[in-house]
């Protein structure tokens, strides 16, 4: 149930690009057509698949305030456990990232040829995309507590990017037909078609919480923008990264 | 800016607006449009991107001609990474509560497509004086891009700037909202970043049509 739930919540709730702009660079980028949006796609859910679980592991026992503990089993910051490297995460995490998209090019170029040709030339693309990085600093930071829901995490959210890329798509090779304004052709009016699916994804809010009866316990737990904007007065300005974050 | 040759200069001003970053380029976008909601993070964000930027292109163009070409893209993942847990300690050490609200976007300067972008198109062919001006002015143009969303959206969304209310006070109906003006708290929302982003595009590419797509 527990994994269900942060599968769907990372899939729409939380969607990385409608929600966090994440890796948006390679959504704008690779979107102009749908067999590439969703060769990229594919393999951005498989590195996050793989990262994010490793990344938990490395967090939980070596990063994390205390986290060496276990070498010497000590324990109240004496000896290893009073050692905090969570200052080394981002450059630990994006070393793992690169060397594990060198890794999987190698493995999936030996083992699967096919699926390298098409795969292969979006890997060296991931290592530099935000989504993945994003989506191990997420992990770190929303205290995720074990590698099966790290695992359930990496996969949820590396299929909400699929969707929106697939989606995004979509739309671009339709759009074609229209009369867009000149100025905004491009660039310009695919930021606002992401803008209004973004208010769209907005309206999944509400889906784990299946309407009233739970919202005082699970809007801590959420915390949507929606749902923070209605408790929101006018004198406190919350941003809204701020909000997702508590 | 008499310092500087008419090249160097070009170095700095093109980004700014012809060549910006975000609106011609499409990079950076990724950590740029979730923490403009307000002012204050948004300047933060444009000159921490200055610092690593800047810093990161000399490092790249000193180390050009030693960087093996096949594993590049570590080393130039290795140098950011460094210079952004940089920023990241002295915000916590002198801005924590900004630092708090910023959160993994500070981290995520290191996957910026802007600072990659520039190692690789501009560092790795250029000296360290040009790959500086270069670094410089295209975090120029990201920030002017990332203050220009967050003035629009701190002031319509909640009508202050920088946390002063410039609007007068919602509460006691001062001001502007004396005469039944109200603040529109969906600019505070994520989506609104992308229409404003969009807006800017559509007036820049109407001023200089030379700018536009075909499709």
């Amino acid at each position: 149930m527990e994994h269900l739930e942060l599968f769907f919540k990372s899939i729409f709730i939380d969607n990385m690009v409608f929600a966090t702009f994440l890796g948006m660079c390679s959504y704008l980028a690779v979107s102009k057509k749908v067999s590439t949006a969703v060769g990229l796609g594919a393999a951005v859910i498989f590195v996050l698949a793989v990262t994010v679980p490793i990344n938990w592991l490395l967090d939980q026992y070596i990063l994390r305030d205390g986290a060496l503990a276990w070498i010497d089993g000590s324990s109240n910051g004496e000896g290893y456990s009073g050692y905090d490297l969570s200052f080394l995460s981002f450059i630990l995490f994006i070393a793992t990232i690169a060397t594990m998209v060198q890794l999987v090019e190698i493995v999936v170029e030996k083992f699967s040829p096919s699926l390298y040709n098409s795969l292969g030339i979006f890997l060296p693309l991931i290592a530099v995309n935000c989504a993945i990085l994003g989506g191990s600093l997420f992990m770190q930071s929303r205290d995720i507590q074990t590698l099966g829901l790290a695992t359930t995490y990496g996969i949820g959210s590396g299929i909400g990017w699929f969707l929106a890329i697939l989606a995004i798509a979509a739309i671009r090779e339709k759009i074609r037909y229209s009369n867009v304004p000149a100025p905004l052709r491009g660039l310009g009016i695919t930021f606002i078609i992401t803008g209004l699916m973004a208010i769209g994804f907005m309206s999944f809010g509400g889906m784990l919480t299946g309407g009233e009866e739970e919202e005082e316990e699970t809007a801590v737990a959420i915390k949507t923008p929606a749902q923070e904007e209605i408790n929101e007065t006018a004198t406190t300005v919350v941003s809204t990264t701020n909000e997702k974050e508590n | 800016m008499g310092l500087l040759s008419k090249k160097d200069q070009k170095l700095i001003l093109d980004p700014l607006s012809d060549d910006n970053p975000i609106t011609i380029q499409v990079l950076g976008i990724c950590s740029a449009l979730a923490i403009t909601a307000q002012l204050k993070a948004s300047i933060v964000m444009a000159v921490s991107v200055l610092f690593v930027l800047g810093i990161g292109n000399v490092v790249i163009s000193l180390m050009r001609n030693i960087i093996p070409s096949k594993i590049r893209i570590i080393v130039q993942l290795i140098v950011v990474a460094t210079l952004v847990i940089i920023v990241d300690q002295v915000l916590k050490a002198y801005a924590y509560s900004l630092s708090k609200e910023l959160s993994v976007f500070v981290g995520l300067i290191i996957t910026n497509c802007i600072i990659m972008g520039r190692f690789e198109a501009f560092a790795l062919g250029n000296g360290p004086y040009k790959s500086f001006l270069d670094g410089i002015g295209n975090a120029l143009g990201y920030g002017v891009i990332l203050i220009i969303v967050g003035f629009f959206r701190e002031l319509l969304g909640s009508g202050t700037l920088l946390g002063f209310k410039v609007l007068g006070d919602p509460i006691e109906k001062t001001g502007l909202y004396s005469i039944g003006y109200e603040n529109n708290g969906f600019m505070l929302l994520s989506p609104m970043a992308l229409i404003v982003v969009g807006l800017i595009i559509w007036v820049q590419r109407s001023k200089n049509p030379a700018l536009v797509e075909e499709n």
